[in-house]
């Protein structure tokens, strides 16, 4: 069991099982979860297609290929989510396993500030070669 | 971190075996967990040989013998063996069950007996389950309602709304899904665990109960519901067949619909 059972620990089991009561949240990072993993399918499919159709190109074609208006903004959507997605599948994994709380937050935010960080680059990219042509 | 090693004090080291009666003909071997407080040992295996022909058919019976005739200072719960109490959850084999429902003919090779996984040991077979205790009191367990019942008469409930509460109201808290759950075992001090939301879920849909709305917001929290990751261990693991994880499907499927 995770909690210590130190012999000091006086506070009754029901007052560490209330703990500092219920955060209300959750639900929409858990929803959000659900749903951008049923939103990156479709687009997942289209994207590797759409890399196997390009197999071969050169560089010029590829730059042309991104900068259509339709494959810009599915990719930058496709960064979005997959960002999102990836954000919030490791928040999981660090809420599971780091104990300690100070360590919980710095991950968390570390985290999420490198997919933001990672999503931005991508999406600049796109929009970078889509402004240019 | 999680501890995913055994701490140096309960790393499990070889114990007595005790043989079977000379002339013994279906010998079967179970392996016990043995640990106790009163003296600094670290937790051992015992091994208990017992002629199957003169036991009867439960896990619970062979240990009920061994009680009685081989080793009386072996530890476990044990009260109605018919499956209703719930005392003689153990890990059996490998999985979760109660010793009074799992046939000894069902294991394959020797039987391997451990306590409850990740709980606090009191003694041998014994797992200090007041955590648990205290996270099914802190669900409010029972019915609340501002509406007086009718004078003279229970409150009614239909046949379709009573259906509602089939394979929640024959949990009997025997922990075996919430101790299978790796998910409790690591943050099982703040997530509520398998057992403890099928209960929270009974009374949610209960229809004669008024405090729904309450109940949810209670169960809102990134670590009292949300740490379940649909692994499953806690419906494969319930000796009474039940769904747990249904359960708390239904419990984050209601936390969506009242977003609106």
């Amino acid at each position: 069991m995770a909690t210590e059972t130190s012999p000091r620990a006086m506070r009754t089991p029901l007052g560490r099982v209330r703990g500092l009561g219920s955060a209300k949240s959750g639900t929409h990072h858990w929803w959000m979860q659900r749903v951008t993993s049923i939103a990156l399918l479709p687009l997942t499919i289209w994207f590797v297609i759409s890399m196997i159709g390009l197999a071969g190109a050169g560089y010029l074609e590829t730059l042309l290929w991104i900068g259509k208006p339709v494959n810009a903004v599915l990719m930058i959507s496709l960064i979005a989510l997959t960002f999102h997605h990836m954000a919030a599948g490791l928040q999981i994994v660090i809420e599971d396993y780091v104990r300690n709380e100070a360590q919980r937050i710095v991950a968390l935010l570390l985290v999420k500030g490198g997919c933001a960080l990672l999503a931005l680059a991508c999406t600049f990219a796109v929009l970078r070669i889509a402004f240019a042509i | 971190m999680a501890k995913f090693a055994l701490p140096k004090n309960s790393t499990i080291t070889a114990g007595k075996t005790h043989k079977a009666e000379p002339g013994s003909k279906n010998v079967k071997t179970f392996k016990i967990y043995r640990w106790d407080p009163d003296d600094d040992a670290n937790p051992r295996t015992d091994n208990y040989e017992l002629d199957l022909d003169k036991c009867g058919p439960m896990v619970l019976d062979a240990l009920i013998k061994i009680k009685n005739e081989v080793d009386t200072t072996l530890t476990f719960r044990r009260s109605c063996r018919e499956g209703i109490c719930g005392s003689c959850a153990m890990n059996i084999d490998g999985l979760n069950t109660l010793a009074c429902l799992k046939p000894i003919d069902e294991v394959k090779g020797d039987v391997r007996i451990s306590p409850l996984p990740h709980m606090p040991v009191v003694k041998d077979l014994v797992p200090d389950l007041s955590q648990v205790y205290a996270q099914y009191r802190s669900i409010e367990p029972w019915l609340k309602a501002e509406t007086p019942p009718p004078p003279d008469e229970e409150r009614r409930q239909s046949k379709e709304e009573r259906a509602k509460l089939d394979g929640m109201w024959e949990c009997i808290l025997c922990f075996c899904c919430s101790t299978s759950c790796p998910s409790y075992w690591w943050n099982g001090d703040r997530y509520l665990g398998p057992a403890i939301l099928l209960a929270a879920y009974r009374w949610i849909a209960d229809s004669r109960d008024e405090a729904t709305g309450e109940r949810l917001d209670d169960l809102e929290d990134p670590f009292r519901l949300y740490r379940c990751h649909t692994i499953m261990n806690c419906t494969r693991t319930c000796p009474k067949g039940l769904n747990p994880a249904e359960a708390i499907g239904k419990i984050k499927t209601l936390m969506v619909t009242r977003q609106g």
